[in-house]
């Protein structure tokens, strides 16, 4: 392909929660605000921008990612999904959404979307994920809030749903 | 932090990126999965002039095996390793020290031989390429080189490749029969970088244990097969000669203990391992 000029901008279009998208972008542009700037995508949320906190994750062709160590040029093609296609229409919380309500797994909710977008990207590849999976799965995050525990709670028992299991009513505040 | 402005080559393949770097030398950096070097331009640590993706060239994805080694190229990311059949039988030391490589989602973009490349004191995975014994497979527009990995790490994140070559491959050594193998280290918490980390490889003539986050590189000692007050002694030598410095993290005599305590712990327990697997 032909350099990318450091100082023009570029267009780069790929697949974003299932529609295709178009963003015009410096070769240095951040994948995170190419979403937020370019695309007004703001569900992904921009924290420590140097893949320490976990609060911009998304998924770049179904595995985890942290957009704010992703280049917007490199996901030429890709197929993008952010918080915002998690639910699945407007009004309507997806599987992981209400139980993370119903867990009180967010209090800010800043790290939230991350947190969301990574357990979804592992609960796709590994629906039978114990505890222990989903507890490193979620260290890959940063919630100053919750002090993790009922975040757990959540990831568990949505793992559980998710495999069409039943599962216990009363929410567990940790 | 936002990068500096810098131009982008997302190379069809080896010879373009090549050819990138034979023209631009040190004002062109690779990027592969971007989990080092995007952390460096946010905070402005690197300003290349050029960055030239290794990712859309289908030929450095797949790891092969090629003459009792573990053929890992440029772009195989380290989640694709670790989900790779088989990898605690074919590499039992990478299989113990790639879930403690950053975290899942770092995982899912960063490569192994980016983090070679990189040549953090305290990663992982130049500990374990050290420890193996391993080889870095070096490219030109000119040549192709292979430098072992004991020779390539040189310094704190310096080693021993030319401003136009690109680290193409890393060959790790596969298990040998009659071998143990154990990784242990010390972070903050999980998915830190390691205050020490420590490789032991032990078979029925000798220790060989590897040692990380102390010395300015991944460092390794041969010993014959030591236990009890020689094992000590040993150890103690080599905690003093790697030079502990105190840090934001730990002491240097914290580190010190460390290496003592978890070299212990691998060469114990690859030479248990290297016990059950000859009886």
């Amino acid at each position: 392909m032909p350099r990318l000029n450091a100082a023009q901008r570029h267009e780069v279009a790929f697949t974003l929660n299932g529609a295709p998208a178009r963003v015009e972008v410096e070769p240095r542009t951040l994948l995170t605000d190419a979403l937020r700037h370019g695309l007004g995508m703001t569900g992904t949320h921009v924290g420590c921008e140097h893949g320490a906190c976990g609060a911009c994750t998304i998924t770049i062709d179904g595995m985890p990612a942290r957009a704010c160590l992703t280049l917007a040029v490199a996901v030429e093609g890709c197929d993008l999904r952010t918080v915002e296609g998690l639910a699945p229409e407007p009004g309507r919380l997806g599987v992981l959404q209400a139980a993370f309500r119903r867990h009180h797994a967010l209090q800010c909710g800043f790290c939230t979307a991350g947190i969301l977008m990574s357990l979804d990207a592992y609960l796709r590849h590994r629906p039978h994920a114990t505890r222990d999976d989903l507890t490193d799965v979620i260290g890959g995050h940063l919630c100053r809030c919750t002090g993790y525990a009922p975040i757990i709670a959540a990831a568990v028992e949505a793992a559980a749903l998710l495999r069409g299991e039943p599962t216990e009513e009363t929410p567990t505040y940790a | 932090m936002k990068p500096a402005r810098f131009d982008y080559l997302r190379a069809a393949s080896l010879d373009e990126a090549l050819e990138a770097l034979t023209r631009h030398g040190d004002e062109a950096r690779i990027v592969a999965g971007g989990q080092s070097l995007v952390p460096m331009l946010n905070m402005r640590l690197t300003k290349p002039a050029l960055l030239v993706d290794l990712m859309r060239i289908e030929t450095l994805c797949a790891p092969r095996r090629e003459n009792g080694a573990l053929v890992v190229p440029a772009g195989t990311r380290q989640a694709l390793l670790l989900d790779r059949p088989g990898l605690a039988d074919e590499v039992p030391l990478l299989a113990a020290a790639l879930p403690l490589v950053g975290h899942v989602q770092t995982r899912a973009r960063g490569t192994l031989c980016g983090s070679v490349a990189h040549a953090d004191p305290s990663a992982e995975v130049p500990l374990c390429l050290v420890a193996l014994e391993g080889e870095v497979h070096l490219r030109s527009a000119k040549r192709a080189r292979r430098v072992r990995a004991d020779d390539f790490f040189v310094g704190m994140m310096v080693t021993d490749r030319a401003d136009d070559e690109l680290v193409e491959a890393i060959a790790l050594p596969v298990r040998r029969p009659g071998t143990g193998y154990a990784f242990a280290e010390m972070a903050r918490r999980h998915g830190d970088f390691a205050i020490v980390a420590c490789a032991g490889v032990v078979d029925g003539q000798r220790m060989r244990l590897a040692v990380g986050g102390v010395a300015d590189r991944p460092t390794a000692r041969d010993w014959p097969l030591l236990d009890g007050a020689a094992l000590d002694d040993a150890l103690n030598a080599l905690a003093w000669d790697l030079g502990a410095g105190d840090d934001l993290h730990a002491t240097a005599r914290y580190r010190r203990d460390l290496v003592r305590r978890l070299g212990r712990r691998v060469l114990e327990q690859a030479a248990e391992e290297a016990r059950r697997c000859q009886g």
